[in-house]
């Protein structure tokens, strides 16, 4: 029998914390600006310059440690992790070693509708670097190089996580429901695609039953869900193979080509740096009292497991629905304003999860953007419409679709068309007795018992009406002529 | 009298009595330059034009009749490993040898608030790294009382300059003594503050938790002054203190009548000059005459601040000096073909062999499996130092110590030989270790060199050291000697 084997995954996850200023001097933070705009002295690494830690900083950090079920460390210091990289202008990084600002936390995915928690190792505080700009492939084959500082010394929190991770859809949801929580938290943006939130992969197989780990590899390069999950998938296969083939696993740090979709070998552990940290003695160890730690704690806000067992408890939504709507902080709070305007949550939810994913998906306008067309308010009136019976469903979806173009509120479409749906019996009744009188097969056969034949009578009227006549009002009124 | 020779408080009085002006003082000090500056070679950068237009803009406050304040006017020597906006800093380093910051320090910019004149940026020892100022790359500062002769280091630019009149007060660093080593050898006062007195923002680092800026003066009430002035916290700087800064001068009452003084004997053991020993004795029974109560007593971990000090110093510098890659600004090797060659070839070259020894020293110190029986328990060690003052200075107000075991040596003496040159801070770097003040002050002289006496205090405690000196200065004529240029 074949041997099986389990996966076992750890993530680092770095992100961007989103205070005005860089970590050590006034910089601005802010995300893109020309080369070596947002630079100064201090996160130059100037000869003679020293670091003063941000207090924000800090209190973010903290925050995002209370988030994941931390300890907040109450005595923390920063060491220098110290390379040489050109993107690095101190040589150093000042990071955190043995005394993180929060350890011994956790967070809980939902794997196949379970509950699952996975640990937290430790949140510590760091500098990022700045991007080098090669002119040719890499470095090593470039013609020349160039570097912008702009992001050096921007605040980055790295959450590590316990070994606890047991497939690369496992991964992909810790991550996702870590960002949920950071963007809950308000003290990161985690684009992606910006670079404010990154992740690097620790990943070893083990037959089944064996107790100690295997040989691990470090995946880097991931810059989606989606990577995230193909690299690990990659790397699970790889690494079985290596083993079935009688092989050995090689520790290394492995690189994820998307182009490709395979991992390829960066640098063995032989090459692996010695970082040759010490306790940064420019800035003194931080004393966290309790009285600040619970402070920060009374300034979290509802987050994403609390806000999902809320929809499920208050408003009787899915479980699948209620995961799916507070994954994403923008569409909760979208979600949460519309239920100011409405009281059928559960439509809303529909609503929320159908027609307006889907138009989130296609157009790619986030429900956050300031000229994203259709606001909450607006699609709860929508729902508040067809409760009303003013509109049918069908013509509700024509109605989004006219929504999804000039963001006009629904009632002002339905007013301006002639939508409102006819629910006058006189006015309809008309319509049927015409209907009935055209199509004699169809009432003979509905006569007979055919009980489908009263759909397509219901549909000619509704044809005729441009689909504005109430399809209940239509049907009973068939049902009555036709007794 | 020439006005270059007078001190800050006498040049004070006479701008205030307008018996001569800022831009006279400032030329009498170029003057002086002008004559003796080939000799001495303290400078490595001069800025005239910029010191005249300050000491003008003194005048012409002077003219108006406002107040000035102390150090208005009076011309001043910076060391030039602290970043001066504009103006050369080069750590007397090829590294640096062109570099120019676009900021200035937290005490320069203290100095320009306080009306001061920069007239120039004086040599070290490259990076602050040695006793001599021969590890200059540039060129090397000579003895103003023997040109045959070192002016100490690693501020031996700032001490002559200094000694030979050529400004009236200077600024230095001290890690482990390059304040008070070159101060003693070339008979003026120093002071190397508190760890977090003074604001190091813009000091170029050596080793962190041990660099101190601190003033060259030619008597203790300048050295009041001076350091009065660049004293306190900075927002700029997370290890500066926040204290209430005093007016230093006000120490200066000459009464050190009950003053407890501690005589550490690990400072008065073999190795240290007779000639020195004895002129220390003579200071203990001035201060005795004095009605100061002096007794022996014991700092007994004194033997490992040495090795305690070149683990701790090297391994900040190797971080500290990391930077100093070619990518951003400084020396660059252009001939190298990739990244790594650059590196390296950039800091061969760029560095001397002082500071690749200390590098090398420090890089081994940190690295893994090394960390823990060198750089962690050299930590624990600088620990027991600090409590060995802790102890000795609950009983005492001073500790009185020599502040070098000879007098000046000659040139080439001990380049050869890093352990003696290391040797010759062997009384200072306790009090960069544990973080307290120490002033060195003129207390004699063997065979024609000046000898310099050091007192240590309680952290914070610059005033009593202060009242101490003043009184001893008072009683006696050493700092008014002259060396004959």
């Amino acid at each position: 029998m074949a041997t099986q084997y389990e996966i076992v995954i750890g993530l680092e996850v770095h992100s961007e914390l989103k205070t005005n200023s860089k970590i050590f001097c006034c910089s601005s933070t802010e995300f893109g600006g020309d080369p070596n705009t947002h630079i100064c002295p201090v996160c130059l690494g100037l000869p003679g310059v020293l670091p003063v830690a941000n207090k924000k900083v800090v209190e973010f950090a903290i925050k995002a440690g209370l988030a994941l079920n931390c300890r907040i460390a109450e005595f923390s210091k920063f060491d220098r992790k110290n390379y040489y990289y050109p993107d690095l202008p101190k040589n150093y990084q000042i990071s955190q070693y043995d005394l993180p600002i929060a350890e011994h936390g956790y967070l809980d995915i939902t794997v196949d509708g379970q509950q699952k928690r996975i640990g937290i190792t430790r949140v510590h505080m760091e500098e990022d670097a700045g991007k080098l700009n090669h002119e040719g492939e890499s470095m090593a084959t470039a013609r020349y190089s160039l570097v912008d500082y702009n992001r050096t010394g921007v605040p980055l929190i790295e959450i590590v996580s316990e070994p606890d991770i047991r497939s690369p859809e496992e991964a992909r949801l810790y991550l996702e429901k870590m960002k949920a929580i950071l963007q809950y938290t308000g003290v990161s943006d985690c684009k992606m695609e910006e670079g404010s939130l990154r992740c690097d992969a620790n990943i070893s197989v083990r037959p089944v039953g064996q107790k100690e780990f295997g040989t691990r590899t470090e995946l880097k390069n991931m810059n989606s869900f989606r990577a995230l999950q193909k690299a690990l998938e990659y790397e699970v296969e790889r690494q079985i193979d290596v083993l079935e083939d009688g092989g050995r696993v090689i520790q290394e740090t492995r690189t994820w080509d998307e182009a490709r979709g395979i991992t390829l070998s960066m640098r063995s552990k032989e090459e692996a740096h010695d970082y040759r940290y010490f306790p940064d003695p420019d800035l003194v160890p931080m004393i966290i009292s309790p009285q600040w730690i619970e402070e920060i704690r009374q300034t979290l806000p509802e987050l994403p497991d609390a806000r999902r067992e809320r929809y499920i408890r208050d408003y009787g939504l899915p479980p699948y629905d209620a995961e799916v709507i507070t994954g994403s902080k923008e569409l909760s709070d979208y979600f949460d304003e519309g239920l100011k305007h409405t009281g059928n949550a559960k439509a809303l939810s529909n609503w929320v999860m159908g027609e307006l994913l889907k138009f989130i998906n296609a157009s790619g306008i986030s429900v956050a953007d300031s000229d994203f067309p259709i606001r909450p308010a607006s699609l709860a009136e929508l729902v508040n419409l067809i409760d009303r019976g003013e509109i049918s469903g069908k013509i509700a979806k024509d109605v989004f679709a006219e929504m999804q173009q000039k963001g006009d509120s629904p009632a002002a479409i339905v007013e301006a068309k002639g939508l409102k749906q006819i629910s006058d019996q006189g006015a309809i009744a008309a319509v049927v007795d015409e209907v009935i009188a055209n199509n004699p097969q169809s009432v003979e056969d509905f006569k007979n018992g055919k009980e489908k034949a009263i759909g397509f009578l219901v549909g000619q009227v509704m044809k005729a009406t441009k689909g504005q006549a109430n399809p209940g009002v239509v049907n009973q009124l068939l049902r009555e002529k036709l007794k | 009298m020439q006005f270059n020779a007078l001190t800050a408080h006498e040049l004070h009085d006479k701008l205030v009595k307008k018996e001569i002006s800022a831009v006279e003082i400032t030329e009498a000090v170029f003057k002086r330059i002008d004559a003796v500056e080939e000799k001495v070679r303290s400078f490595v950068t001069q800025t005239r034009d910029k010191a005249l237009e300050t000491a003008r803009a003194v005048d012409a406050k002077i003219g108006r009749g406002e107040e000035i304040g102390p150090l208005e006017g009076i011309p001043v020597v910076i060391k030039d490993n602290m970043c001066t906006e504009g103006i050369l800093t080069t750590c007397s380093s090829k590294m640096l040898h062109n570099f120019v910051p676009p900021y200035s320090a937290t005490v320069v910019e203290k100095l320009k608030q306080a009306g001061a004149v920069l007239i120039g940026k004086a040599n070290l020892d490259e990076f602050a790294m040695g006793s001599s100022t021969e590890n200059s790359r540039f060129f090397a500062t000579r003895n103003p009382w023997d040109t045959e002769r070192v002016p100490g280091g690693s501020s031996g630019g700032s001490a002559a300059a200094v000694a030979a009149d050529e400004t009236i007060y200077s600024l230095g660093s001290d890690t482990g003594g390059s304040i008070r080593q070159p101060a003693s050898f070339c008979g003026v006062v120093g002071l190397k503050p508190t760890y977090g007195a003074v604001s190091r923002y813009g000091l170029i680092a050596f080793a962190s938790s041990l660099d101190q800026i601190g003033p060259f003066a030619k008597d203790v009430r300048d050295c009041a002054r001076v350091f009065s002035t660049i004293a306190g916290h900075d927002p700029k700087d997370s290890t500066s203190a926040e204290f209430e800064v005093p007016d230093y001068t006000s120490f200066l009452t000459g009464d050190v009548k009950g003053l407890r003084i501690g005589i550490p004997r690990e400072y008065f053991v073999e190795g240290t000059d007779p000639g020195v020993k004895e002129l220390i004795y003579n200071a203990i029974n001035k201060f005795e005459e004095l009605g100061a109560v002096c007794e022996e007593t014991s700092l007994p971990h004194t033997e490992y601040a040495l090795p305690v000090y070149y683990i701790i110093a090297p391994a900040e510098a190797s971080s500290n000096l990391a930077r100093y890659d070619g990518v951003r600004y400084g020396y660059r090797d252009e001939s190298a073909e990739d990244i790594v060659t650059m590196f390296m070839r950039t800091r061969s070259e760029g560095f001397g062999t002082e500071v690749k020894r200390r590098i090398m020293l420090g890089t081994y110190a940190l690295s893994s499996g090394y960390y823990d029986a060198y750089y962690l328990k050299a930590l624990k060690v600088r620990t027991l130092i600090k409590q060995d003052f802790d102890r000795a200075l609950e009983k005492f107000d001073v500790l009185i110590s020599p502040t070098s075991p000879t007098p000046a040596f000659k040139y080439g003496e001990k380049a050869g030989d890093p352990m003696q040159m290391y040797l010759s801070d062997v009384f200072t770097i306790s009090v960069n270790l544990a973080g307290i003040p120490g002033l060195t002050l003129p207390c004699g002289f063997v065979d024609g060199l000046p000898v310099g006496l050091q007192l240590m205090g309680r952290p914070f405690g610059e005033g009593t050291l202060f009242k101490a000196a003043y009184a001893f200065e008072q009683n006696t004529d050493f700092h008014l000697r002259k060396p004959n240029l």
